[in-house]
């Protein structure tokens, strides 16, 4: 009896000690960082820094070389237009979507639970599957899209959705608008939530009609949360490889080009790492640039 | 100014019953005081003469127009809401101007009014600030204005003074009241309060489980309740219930005095048993049983500072109920009954 006492006070005594249970919770997450953020990221600005390839064990310091040789390259130029490109468009149309579907999402009507589930199907959906069942919705052949627009006889002969620039462009677009509305219209369902009722019933009492209550009232407060979504689309645009890459692999002729699939192609099919690396390094200041704003935004959002 | 008229209104959420086929009708500029315990229905009343909710069933008027199923903006209503519901992304002025802008008036004849409001409450050094820069009287005070600009025939009032601190409370029930007169708008205000409720109301419809139980002036309601609910829910400490034979009677804590004091038309005579005593300052509060009765019954005697005489705990006292105050109820539905011996 007495010794039981003893061994439980000396091992309550061990996590009473706050650095050492401090130090210990804190392990897994320095860990996570060191192992799968730090290590990658400091490798990337060596690699930058090299002539280093996948093809020989030479390794030699060159400076800003890879930096110089990349903004030589057509190729690179479009791709990084195209990253922001693809990322303003899509955005926009995710605002536009997100705030129409939030809506829905609050709202309180029968059968609300099934269409919840299809909004936020998109989101939890592995993009890489996602993106292959577009590439099959999108095929050249077999698109069911195309076969829906023949038998309207809007079209004659197939669209080939991502064999055509402009069209390949627009597909991207579609995708990534697709993947994203759902977080965005989360995060703004949140947002809607928490304006008062009482400011809603005070606009319909003062004579607001839908659309100045949408645009005087609701827009207007909800427009830090909106800034919030905008900037997690922007970031998850324009870090994301795997839509382009899946779709339409950079092409036709690099009209798709994204600096991730870029720096993927020129890196690891093209063996250049060191290239690779700057391409890839090029957006860390834009990158760096947003999440700072992100935090700003995300702390000033306490506007009532 | 108009006259609200409801007839019969119900309104089901579901299975709840907010408002069970309830009927009432304002005089024309009239204060009137819905008050309730929270959930009896006075704030879902309030709201579906605003056209906020519509109800199940039952009608509404305005003016002696039926406004039911039309929109609030087109009932001449004015409503407060217990947050004041400010737009906090803009300024006063732009507060006060929504109404106007929304009602399509041009730039410079809302400016006019805006500043015409503004004046008549005293806030006009505010118009550029935002409301979270505003303290709770002076957001109360821009609330009002922005309910006034349009000149509405109604004000509907949400309970607006809750959320000032109790001093303030004071200075604000004040100023609302006198600037009900000078504007002389017929109002309707919906308040827990009951103190609140006898200090503003021309009338009070105290209401319960979506129910008026009484609909009167505040002395009538006081004096003269309809039956135990509005007996104990007005009035603070509440009026004393016993239960003698098949009937309640009950009296108010002012009305029970030591044999003493008692005024020389007497009363009737009940032995009390004081067990504690609270000293308030301007009175005390002594509690305490009734000997004949159920000793779990508590009944509460207030005696005024001005009477000093010495009540010790623990100690039995001839006490009486003054004459003309006793009130009869019946026991099984609490309604008032007529006087009986006792």
């Amino acid at each position: 009896m007495a010794t039981e006492v003893i061994t439980s006070r000396r091992r309550r005594y061990l996590f009473d000690n706050e650095r050492v249970l401090g130090s210990l919770l804190m392990t897994p997450a320095v860990i996570y960082i060191v192992a799968l953020v730090g290590f990658p990221f400091v490798l990337a600005i060596v690699f930058a820094l090299s002539d280093v390839t996948t093809g020989s064990r030479g390794f030699s310091y060159v400076g800003l070389d890879n930096f110089v040789r990349i903004l030589d390259d057509p190729v690179f130029l479009r791709s990084l237009k195209n990253t922001f490109v693809f990322a303003a468009i899509s955005n926009v149309l995710v605002v536009v979507l997100a705030t129409a579907l939030a809506e829905i999402l609050v709202a309180d009507f029968k059968g609300k639970w099934v269409v919840r589930f299809f909004v936020l199907l998109p989101w939890t959906t592995p993009i890489s599957l996602a993106t292959i069942m577009w590439l099959w919705t999108l095929d050249s052949l077999f698109s069911p899209i195309d076969w829906v627009l023949r038998w309207l006889g809007l079209i004659e002969s197939n669209s080939y959705f991502l064999g055509k620039p402009g069209l390949a462009m627009a597909s991207v677009v579609i995708v990534h608008t697709w993947r994203i509305v759902p977080l965005a219209a989360v995060i703004m369902m949140a947002g809607l939530a928490a304006i008062p009722h009482e400011i809603n019933d005070a606009a319909r009492v003062d004579g607001a009609g839908f659309w100045r209550k949408r645009f005087e009232i609701t827009i207007p407060l909800l427009a830090p949360i909106i800034a919030v979504a905008v900037l997690f689309g922007v970031i998850l645009t324009i870090t994301d490889m795997s839509v382009v890459w899946v779709l339409t692999r950079g092409g036709p002729t690099n009209t798709t080009q994204v600096l991730a699939t870029w720096s993927f192609l020129k890196g690891i099919e093209g063996g250049a790492l060191s290239q690779g690396a700057a391409i890839a390094l090029f957006l860390l200041p834009v990158l760096v640039a947003l999440t700072a704003l992100i935090l700003r935004l995300a702390r000033r959002v306490e506007v009532f | 100014m108009a006259v609200v008229e409801v007839r019969g209104v119900t309104k089901h959420f579901g299975a709840v019953h907010a408002v069970n086929g309830l009927s009432l009708r304002t005089e024309e500029g009239e204060f009137l005081v819905l008050l309730g315990p929270s959930g009896c229905g006075k704030t879902t009343l309030l709201r579906m003469i605003a056209g906020l909710e519509e109800p199940t069933a039952g009608e509404v008027l305005i003016g002696g127009d039926l406004v039911n199923g039309l929109p609030p903006r087109v009932r001449k209503i004015a409503m407060v809401f217990q947050s004041y519901a400010l737009y906090p992304h803009m300024s006063v002025f732009k507060n006060i101007a929504f109404p106007l802008k929304a009602e399509g008036l041009d730039p410079q004849a809302r400016k006019e009014k805006v500043e015409w409001a503004a004046k008549l409450l005293d806030i006009e050094r505010l118009l550029d600030r935002k409301p979270r820069h505003l303290s709770g009287g002076e957001r109360q005070r821009v609330a009002l204005a922005r309910a006034l600009v349009r000149e509405p025939s109604v004000f509907l009032l949400d309970e607006p003074l809750s959320n000032l601190d109790a001093k303030l409370r004071a200075a604000a029930r004040d100023d609302l009241l006198e600037f009900q007169r000078r504007v002389d708008v017929t109002a309707i205000y919906v308040t827990h309060d009951q103190v609140e409720a006898m200090g503003m109301g021309d009338r009070i419809a105290v209401m319960n489980q979506g129910e008026i139980r009484q609909f009167g002036t505040p002395g009538e309601v006081y004096d003269d309740p309809a039956d135990t609910f509005v007996a104990t829910f007005i009035g603070s400490p509440p009026m004393n219930l016993l239960e003698h034979q098949d009937f309640l009677f009950g009296f108010r804590p002012e009305h029970f005095l030591p044999t003493e004091i008692a005024p020389p038309e007497g009363g009737t005579p009940l032995t009390y048993h004081v067990n504690r005593i609270e000293f308030l300052g301007s009175e005390r509060y002594l509690y305490g049983h009734v000997y004949g009765f159920s000793e779990n019954t508590k009944v509460i005697a207030m005696l005024p500072s001005t009477v000093t005489l010495p009540v010790a705990q623990d100690e039995d006292h001839e006490f009486v109920v003054v004459k003309g105050k006793m009130r009869f109820f019946d026991k099984e539905t609490g309604l008032r009954a007529s006087p009986r011996p006792l």
